[in-house]
């Protein structure tokens, strides 16, 4: 069994699918911290049999998570204080999304012009459903994507 | 968006700022030569990325019938669009020049995104197959004229309700007023967007979904027709198997209630009968007209020419 320390200050965030860790260290812009992230890949899991797990040592108002409840609602946030869990952050879903997924509309102007952001906006709550803010087109993933 | 004010959907207007836009169109309407002059010095950009003959006639001819000055270009090929220039850049470099701008794009929200850079005010006059929020002010206009309110009917949409930007606009813009109940009448393939159906849905409002036009036309107080539109298919074959698929002519109108009206945001191909036209239902000519009325009074908006603007005749230059 692999071991990994505890952090003194930052996020754990556990029970992300199997393989999505490295995805989310992108989305949130893990390569650009100077801090210590440990990327745990295919640890065991009593619910889903394997689970990826993410340890950051930072600040713990160094990064905006909200857009983890878009990715996988069942990720867990764990916020630690020296040494200790502080809080089980619980996830909102984003009122709008900014440059994390694309338009598939092909008749969406984000398809021709250069330099735009890729805005979404979250059209219903219950539903989870996000749409483009420039031609309303329902977000759909796609193999590959978050 | 820069403190401008654009028009991008119907919705971008409250309800009791429609009524005054109405209210002014009327006016217009009753009294062309109060209005001649207000626009004097003023000029308007039509920046028209794909063919269109009512809308941007419609729109040069209200700035013209305004006092004002038409500048812009008629389709992609004779604008920067095709060296490659983004419309972000075209607003900026327009803007430099007109004091408004009137923009249809094939690519949807392209308005949106030009409104965004823009230093003038935009008017969306289509944007793919999203949105044409002036045909739906001129929509409403006709209908509060004929019909006499806003309020209270059973409205039939009938055709291509799937890349029908009129309809989508028409609806949003419906749904704030009361006792109103839609029926969409289509083939299953250009039934009305998910979009649509999950706004009706969450707002409670009552609709139907049915594919023959003649099982329903009893029941409508209004039916507005819509053309299968060729450009908004990217098989020929789909395009060619769906175009005839609503004809309404005069036995079928035989159906519908006398004082029924059937608007269409024209231009029809054959799914209205031409023998249909003198028929006093027929409202899609008058249609046009308030649409010119109702463009004319949302240019004096936009520019916000207030009657003490009339009056004194402040102008930008």
């Amino acid at each position: 069994m692999l071991n990994v320390g505890k952090i003194e200050e930052g996020f754990v965030l556990d029970h992300i699918k199997a393989g999505g860790s490295l995805a989310i260290y992108h989305q949130l812009g893990l390569d650009k911290l100077d801090d210590m992230v440990a990327i745990i890949k295919n640890a065991p899991s009593e619910k889903t049999g394997k689970k990826d797990i993410l340890k950051v040592e930072c600040d713990i108002d160094a990064l905006d998570l909200d857009v983890l409840a878009f990715i996988d609602h069942n990720i867990t946030v764990n916020v630690i204080k020296n040494g200790e869990i502080k809080e089980k952050r619980s996830l909102v879903l984003p009122r709008e999304i900014r440059n994390i997924i694309h338009c598939h509309n092909p008749r969406c102007i984000t398809s021709i012009e250069q330099g735009l952001p890729q805005i979404f906006y979250l059209a219903d709550e219950n539903r989870e459903i996000y749409r483009c803010r420039y031609c309303d087109e329902r977000y759909r993933k796609r193999d590959g994507e978050l | 968006m820069n403190g401008l004010r654009h028009l991008m959907t119907p919705m971008d207007f409250t309800v009791d700022e429609l009524e005054r836009l109405f209210d002014k169109a009327i006016d217009i309407r009753n009294d062309p030569a109060a209005y001649r002059h207000v626009c004097d010095g003023r000029i308007l950009a039509t920046c028209f990325y794909e063919p269109s003959t009512r809308t941007r006639l419609s729109f040069e001819t209200a700035m013209l019938r305004l006092g004002g000055q038409v500048i812009g270009f008629a389709d992609a090929s004779s604008s920067s669009s095709v060296k490659g220039e983004s419309v972000s850049d075209t607003i900026r470099v327009v803007s430099c020049f007109a004091d408004i701008c009137a923009m249809r794009h094939p690519k949807e929200g392209a308005a949106m995104v030009a409104a965004a850079k823009s230093g003038i005010p935009v008017i969306n006059a289509g944007d793919g197959g999203h949105e044409h929020p002036t045909q739906t002010l001129t929509d409403l206009l006709t209908i509060r004229s004929l019909y006499g309110s806003l309020s209270g009917f059973t409205i039939g949409l009938c055709g291509d309700l799937k890349f029908g930007r009129t309809v989508h606009s028409l609806v949003k813009s419906l749904v704030r007023y009361s006792g109103i109940r839609f029926i969409f009448i289509s083939p299953p393939e250009l039934r009305m967007p998910d979009y649509m159906r999950d706004m009706l849905d969450l707002k409670m409002i009552p609709y139907e979904e049915v594919i023959r036009l003649d099982d329903c036309l009893p029941d409508l107080d209004l039916l507005y027709m819509t053309r299968v539109q060729r450009e908004r298919f990217f098989n020929e074959e789909d395009y060619v198997r769906l175009k005839d698929f609503y004809i309404l002519d005069r036995e079928k109108l035989s159906r519908a209630r006398e004082n029924m009206h059937i608007l269409h945001p024209l231009p029809r191909v054959n799914e209205i009968s031409v023998d249909v036209d003198d028929d006093p239902r027929a409202a899609y000519f008058p249609q046009v007209q308030y649409g010119l009325f109702v463009r004319m009074a949302l240019i004096m908006t936009l520019l916000d020419m207030t009657d003490d603007h009339m009056n004194k005749g402040l102008l930008k230059w």
